[in-house]
């Protein structure tokens, strides 16, 4: 019941993109078709769903005083993260071009562009911040994964029904799409109130 | 003998700030600003602008890296081997930044407190690595470390304009929580233009996250209204 709860605030109440503004280049850059930001936001989750959890056990085995070595060396965090999600995207890349090559054409260029969406890292570094147990962390990394799907999937709509619509010269495909986005913060704003303990509870 | 002659020619060839040079630092403040034309580097910025000094604070320690991030890459370019280059880029980038997080943590800890993920951030900011993949794996160090700084000025003085508009408008001050804090309008007579009793409230609006992207939003309008080579025509 827990996780759920993870899941759910990070996915909506805490979204990564429209509270917390991360992943931000990837997400203007790449919204412009839905089918696109589709395979996008699906690569997002996965990757996610898979480092949040490595860098958890890394930190906590490896970097804390506690860990397996008796020496606090979380001043690597930053490097070994980094580091960690540079190789899985890497390793994700090449397993799915083995085993599912459809999906690898669908994912084009934009599996190896994942490394630096800044989602992927302030993932793990909330992670750390907040102090999650394993079972937390899988979910905080799935439900901020969905949320950052929901929203590039979203935007993208946005910007393709607008396409036609007589927008101020300068103020079009760039200068719209934050406007747009600000605006969609304040909409997510609005289940900032929500207790997702109680929605879990269907009280 | 032979050595200081090719020196001296290699320095006539290439003044140390000539107008290539001086154009690496103008260009990103307006015509190819990393981020209302280049698009990299928002995702940390907004989220630290709603006060004028931790965005301060944000575009110096963005500068540093950019800057010598640019100059090491440019050093080591010809040993880098392809295949592995993201990844050593990106191990120089968290080296500098492990630098700045620490030197900020020992110097200033409310402001480190306040931007807290966002400094570990600056590693996955797509300008530092943009620029090094664009600019300094190709070029001589020195001109890659004028880029770097040209970029990382530009990306400041966005932020800047974002922190000073959040700021007055949301608070009423300027540089709050630094020593030099100013109170510039509020309902009391410590502030500047007293308010109390006109009726004047500060737009809640713009303390929200949500306000930096309309604030960028109308930056870009003003700047591509008025510099129309930059107009999206798609």
């Amino acid at each position: 019941m827990e996780y759920i709860n993870i899941f759910i605030k990070s996915a909506f109440i805490e979204n990564m993109v429209l509270a917390y503004f991360l992943g931000m280049c990837s997400y203007l850059a790449v919204s412009k078709s839905v089918k696109t930001a589709f395979g996008l936001g699906l690569a997002v989750i996965f990757v996610l769903g898979i480092t949040i959890p490595i860098n958890w056990v890394i930190d906590h085995y490896l970097l804390s005083e506690n860990g397996l070595l008796g020496i606090d060396l979380t001043f690597l965090r930053l490097i070994l993260f980094i580091a960690v999600i540079a190789s899985m995207v890497q390793l994700v890349e090449m397993v799915v071009e083995k085993y599912s090559p459809a999906l690898y054409a669908a994912l084009g260029i934009f599996l190896p562009l994942i490394t630096v969406n800044c989602a992927i890292l302030g993932g793990s570094l909330f992670m750390v911040s907040r102090e999650y147990s394993f079972g937390e962390s899988v979910a905080f990394g799935l439900g901020g994964g969905f949320g950052w799907f929901l929203a590039i999937v979203a935007i993208a709509a946005i910007r393709e029904r607008i396409r036609y619509s007589a927008i101020p010269a300068p103020l079009r495909g760039l200068g719209i799409a934050f406007i747009l986005t600000g605006l969609m913060g304040i909409a997510f704003m609005s289940l900032m109130g929500i207790d997702p303990a109680a929605f879990v509870a269907g009280k | 003998m032979a050595e200081t002659k090719v020196a001296q020619v290699e320095k006539k060839k290439e003044p140390l700030f000539g107008k290539k040079e001086r154009k690496l630092l103008v260009d990103p403040l307006n015509d190819n600003n990393p981020i209302t034309v280049q698009v990299l580097g928002i995702c940390s910025a907004l989220a630290v602008t709603s006060l004028v000094y931790p965005s301060l604070v944000m575009a110096i320690s963005v500068i540093f890296v950019t800057a010598f991030s640019s100059l090491f890459t440019s050093m080591l370019r010809q040993y880098i081997p392809k295949s592995v280059r993201m990844i050593a880029q990106l191990v120089i980038i968290a080296s500098l930044v492990t630098v700045v997080e620490l030197s900020l943590k020992a110097l200033n800890y409310p402001v480190y407190k306040q931007l807290s993920v966002y400094i570990g951030l600056i590693i996955t900011n797509c300008i530092v690595m943009g620029r090094l993949e664009a600019f300094a794996m190709a070029n001589k160090p020195w001109r890659s470390f004028l880029d770097g700084i040209g970029n990382g000025l530009g990306y400041g003085a966005i932020l800047l304009i974002v922190g000073f508009t959040r700021e007055l408008f949301g608070k009423g001050t300027l540089f709050a929580g630094s020593p030099l804090e100013w109170k510039i309008v509020g309902p009391s007579a410590e502030y500047l233009i007293n308010t109390a009793g006109t009726g004047y409230m500060n737009n809640n609006l713009m303390v929200l996250p949500a306000a930096a992207m309309f604030v960028i939003g109308v930056i870009i309008w003003i700047q591509r209204s008025w510099n129309k080579k930059l107009i999206d025509v798609s």
